[in-house]
């Protein structure tokens, strides 16, 4: 074979293609590497952007939201007078019930004067508006103590109650003195009180697990509202998920994957799977408001129903993910188990399933972690705007029972006018934002942890 | 080429183990396998060789229906095993595979420890009825691959951990632990370096006192060293089959000359 090498004879040797100096860059050489180089610089340009986005992003949420764990209380002895609580002095538990909020009203300005002029705080206001700087929920606070502790009646007791709304925002800076010029809840008056009680040690601002635990309350007590009865919601709701989606998702992709003939039915489901995964979730919203509440007559607004939708929203992820670790098993494994005699069942359950099952349980986690911060589709079934006062008690309480879910809840906060709920809004978002951080980073453990190479 | 004076084993006649009778296998519209009779004997080494794509795998898969997997695979023509169609409505595959074992290609050990490799087969096909039992299989199937020794310590280590020889032999400890009558074994040793394949090979011939045997292979140098009967695939035809001796030194056919020669393929 040495043809090739030889030139035609007779022909001048053609001029060598690449001339020159090694040491020296053609202007061709050079255009290219200045091409590369701006590509990389458009590539960390738009690194940067994004980087800059996220960073504005943590600082607002962590900026304004905050705030919202942190809450004015008031401490105060209450003289828990006889004359107003049980006129008749029988301690009967219907007499002490027959006094609504209403009737405490006296007790809470008996004990806002008497800590005045305890500490001596020169001040013009009446025994109404001394009261008024703290919560209208204290009042509901005091009765529940007094129903639950009827044998307290005529003593004193220590309590610590929630200041209003204004009070918590102008120690928080958001409520100024002039910014309440108009303002008809608050006056320059109480503010100067609120300084001497706060200089006193009176009132203070701490840490407020009630934001995280508590239950969301109405327009006039921002003060008073939390998070933690729509968290059960949205729990309640993963569960649902966690128990429908996942055997169902899992078992769709196994058959479809591992036993499904190929042909044009399979192959148009699993074109409609990937499109139902792209498919807005307010669409799964209204499915799920025909269906399961207009038809099936389930209850609106209950966890159970915003767990069957967000079901259905899970399942084109779960599916998806399920079937591409199920594909990522090598189909070595499944010949070795089927060349000993397995069965195809036995090969897909004693092999393939445990190597995939990193893959699966992963995209099961950010399947849920989707859903859990899903609005749009519990819009429709009647889990936004309702104000969930009450954590169920029961397991069938908690799936049927009216509820709301973590990110309806926020979206509920940041709708209402009073810019107190504007600050808790935020606040929630740190929690599900929390949350979501934690269960993708435990997606990622997961499959760092389990992941097998071969 | 000292290959060659292995012409010198003896063939003994022996029983007809698998009768092949005008196979054909078809991929969608492809005709893979073409009118292929073969008759593979007991207790013999039999190889399958030809260039790449001539279908000697593809055949090799039929005969324990391990094309079954593969959806646009058609089988027509009759394979007996004993006597009997693997291809009949009424035969189960996985029985079927339980009686014709497969070492394939790559070493494919599960990712789980080797002793349990090994004990798969037999726990599946309720070969053992205590530890006892299944401890024994395992020895003994590790003992017939030849791999007892260096793993006897370290029963409970990853399968996949061991060097790729090793894995080899590991998966032909694992086929044999389910009591097969025929081991099929797709290019076993094309993974493997020298050593190993040197080990293997041994190996096959030790296995054929128990099993039927049936090799593919790309090196013809193997399938001197190891088989008794070699048969020549080409475009999906079984060119020619008999004593490997006789193909090696005096083929029939000028195809199968022009292969061991190495003028085509």
């Amino acid at each position: 074979m040495t043809d090739l090498t030889q030139s035609p004879a007779g022909t001048a040797p053609e001029p060598r293609k690449h001339g020159g100096s090694l040491l020296e860059q053609t202007p061709r050489t050079k255009r290219r590497n200045a091409a590369e180089k701006r590509f990389r610089g458009y590539g960390i340009a738009a690194i940067a952007a994004g980087l800059v986005m996220l960073v504005i992003l943590v600082t607002t949420i962590v900026g304004k939201g905050t705030g919202a764990f942190q809450q004015t209380f008031v401490t105060l002895n209450v003289e828990l007078l006889e004359a107003k609580l049980d006129k008749k002095g029988e301690r009967n538990i219907e007499d002490i019930k027959k006094v609504t909020t209403f009737g405490y009203a006296p007790i809470i300005k008996g004990a806002m004067t008497a800590v005045v002029e305890e500490l001596g705080i020169e001040t013009g206001l009446k025994a109404k508006d001394l009261a008024g700087i703290l919560s209208k929920d204290v009042a509901a606070q005091l009765r529940d103590y007094v129903i639950a502790n009827p044998d307290q009646i005529g003593q004193t007791v220590e309590f610590r109650f929630l200041a209003s709304s204004r009070v918590d925002g102008y120690l928080k800076g958001r409520v100024t003195r002039e910014s309440i010029v108009n303002d008809k809840n608050i006056s320059a008056e109480q503010l100067d009180l609120v300084d001497a009680l706060a200089a006193a040690g009176v009132l203070e601002k701490t840490f407020n697990l009630d934001f995280i635990f508590g239950a969301d309350a109405s327009d006039a007590r921002p003060e008073a509202a939390g998070i933690g009865v729509s968290m059960l919601g949205s729990l309640f709701m993963m569960f649902v998920v966690l128990a429908l989606a996942l055997p169902i998702g899992v078992a769709a992709s196994i058959y479809l994957e591992e036993f499904a003939p190929r042909n044009w039915l399979t192959d148009l489901i699993e074109v409609n799977i990937s499109n139902l995964a792209a498919v807005p979730s307010i669409v799964f919203g209204i499915l799920g408001l025909a269906v399961f509440i207009n038809y099936m007559h389930l209850p609106t607004s209950a966890p159970l129903v915003g767990g069957l939708v967000l079901t259905l929203m899970t399942l084109p992820t779960i599916i998806i993910s399920t079937r591409a670790s199920l594909k990522s098993v090598p189909p070595s494994i499944r010949d070795a188990a089927l060349g000993v005699g397995a069965s195809k069942m036995q090969a897909v359950f004693h092999h393939v399933l445990p190597l995939a099952a990193p893959g699966i349980l992963t995209g099961t986690i950010i399947g849920l972690a989707q859903a859990l911060g899903e609005t749009a589709p519990l819009l429709l079934i009647g889990m936004v705007g309702f104000i969930a006062s009450n954590a169920p008690e029961t397991l069938a309480d908690g799936l049927l029972a009216p509820n709301s879910a973590m990110p309806a809840q926020i979206y509920e906060w940041a709708k209402r006018a009073d810019p107190a709920f504007y600050e808790r809004a935020w606040g929630g978002i740190i929690i599900l934002l929390l949350f979501l951080v934690t269960m993708n980073t435990l997606a990622v453990i997961l499959r760092r942890r389990f992941e097998r190479r071969w | 080429m000292n290959d060659m004076t292995v012409m010198d084993k003896t063939v003994e006649t022996q029983n007809i183990k698998i009768a092949a009778k005008d196979v054909n296998v078809y991929y969608g519209d492809s005709h893979a396998i073409k009118d292929v009779n073969v008759e593979i004997e007991d207790n013999t080494v039999t190889a399958f060789i030809g260039p790449s794509g001539c279908g000697k795998s593809t055949f090799l898969r039929c005969l324990n229906r391990m094309n079954d997997t593969i959806d646009i695979c058609r089988v027509k023509g009759d394979i007996l095993l004993d006597g009997e169609d693997i291809y009949d409505k009424r035969v189960d595959p996985v029985q079927l595979r339980a009686k014709v074992g497969m070492v394939f290609q790559k070493p494919n050990p599960f990712p789980k420890s080797i002793y349990d490799n090994v004990a798969y087969g037999p726990r599946i096909h309720g070969l053992a009825k205590n530890k006892a039992e299944l401890d024994e299989i395992v020895e003994k199937s590790l003992r017939r691959g030849a791999i007892w020794d260096e793993v006897k310590d370290r029963l409970d280590a990853p399968g996949t951990g061991l060097s790729g020889g090793q894995q080899q032999r590991l998966c032909i400890a694992r086929a044999v632990a389910t009591e097969p009558e025929v081991l099929l074994m797709d290019e076993p040793c094309s993974a493997l370096d020298p050593i190993a394949t040197a080990q293997v090979e041994e190996l096959i011939d030790e296995l054929r006192s128990q099993y039927s045997v049936v090799i593919v292979t790309h090196s013809m140098q193997q399938a001197a060293r190891v088989s008794q009967k070699t048969a020549f695939f080409h475009l999906g035809n079984l060119v020619e089959f008999g004593p490997t001796g006789q193909i090696f030194t005096n083929p029939e056919d000028p195809r199968t000359e022009s292969y061991i020669t190495g003028r085509i393929g």
